[in-house]
């Protein structure tokens, strides 16, 4: 099973990247960028068959290590 | 005073704290990030700065979860003296240990260069040897020193006098120029900012001198 995880910085925290990311677009002619959040895609291979099983392992993995719950939000995409 | 140096794949400010130790009179091991056990008879745990694991991940968060570290944490819950500069503060903040999180400067760049810092509080083994409000000049060097924290969050520290240290003049879009935090026990402190760069007259200044001696006098009372 492949689970997907999405980290992204909480809505509030100010993305110092994203921002840059968003000027950038800006002098290239990109007028209707609003905002840019910028983020990290984690993917992983598992072993495990168990949908549900996988999804609390894999959320565990992200309250331990994968995201830094101060900061940053996740989401677990299982195919 | 028997103190530890962690050594982390990337750590690159090890040898300074060790030497910055040493001279105020700190008998030093330096301790490998795989070994489970803190020496015995610690009084002092130093994570030192540097690029912990590669800064892969997140800055600290590998380093935060090594065998090692969960020592330094056991240790500190014993109410062992801890001490995390620059990569060490990403470290220690990834354990728990201090609230926060550091994220890339506000600028962006990465920035090396000297910076006063304003003494917030005497109340801690660490500050002991500065007077209230005395400024300082300590050498910084990081790319991601943002020190991050809920507005509430940040004005418990102050109102705690659980905020060491802050920037004269704010270089990282730090909360509040907050430079420098202690625990709640006052015995665990993480800064960006590295006194141990400047502690020896060889190095230029020693405005970090005061930051060892009065460590290692305070230490030695308890």
């Amino acid at each position: 099973m492949k689970a997907r995880v999405y980290v992204m910085l909480k809505t509030g925290v100010l993305d110092p990247q994203g921002e840059a990311v968003r000027h950038a677009l800006g002098a290239l002619g990109f007028d209707g960028v609003q905002g840019v959040r910028q983020g990290k895609v984690i993917e992983l291979d598992l072993a495990a068959t168990d949908k549900s099983a996988a999804e609390v392992e894999v959320k565990e993995m992200c309250e331990k290590l994968l995201a830094n719950t101060v900061i940053e939000s996740y989401q677990i995409e299982l195919s | 005073m028997r103190a530890a140096v962690i050594q982390f794949p990337g750590s690159n400010c090890d040898r300074d704290m060790s030497v910055a130790l040493n001279a105020a009179g700190a008998d030093v091991t330096m301790v490998w990030h795989k070994n489970t056990d803190l020496p015995d008879g610690l009084d002092f745990v130093a994570i030192p700065g540097g690029f912990s694991f590669g800064d892969y991940l997140r800055v600290g968060a590998i380093a935060a979860r090594s065998p090692i570290c969960q020592s330094v944490v056991a240790f500190a819950n014993r109410g062992g003296y801890v001490f995390g500069v620059c990569n060490g503060f990403q470290v220690l903040t990834e354990t728990g240990l201090l609230p926060g999180a550091l994220l890339r400067n506000a600028g962006l760049k990465y920035i090396c260069k000297h910076v006063e810092l304003n003494v917030e509080t005497t109340q801690s083994a660490y500050t002991s040897a500065y007077k209230t409000d005395q400024s300082i000049t300590i050498p910084i060097a990081h790319h991601d020193g943002n020190y991050n924290l809920d507005d509430a969050d940040a004005q418990a520290l102050f109102d705690q006098d659980r905020v060491a240290f802050t920037y004269a003049d704010n270089p990282n879009g730090s909360v509040r120029s907050i430079a420098g935090v202690l625990s709640e026990n006052r015995r665990v402190l993480g800064m960006m900012p590295h006194p141990e760069r400047l502690a020896d007259p060889a190095q230029g200044g020693t405005d970090g001198q005061p930051f060892f001696a009065g460590l290692i006098n305070q230490i030695a009372k308890v």
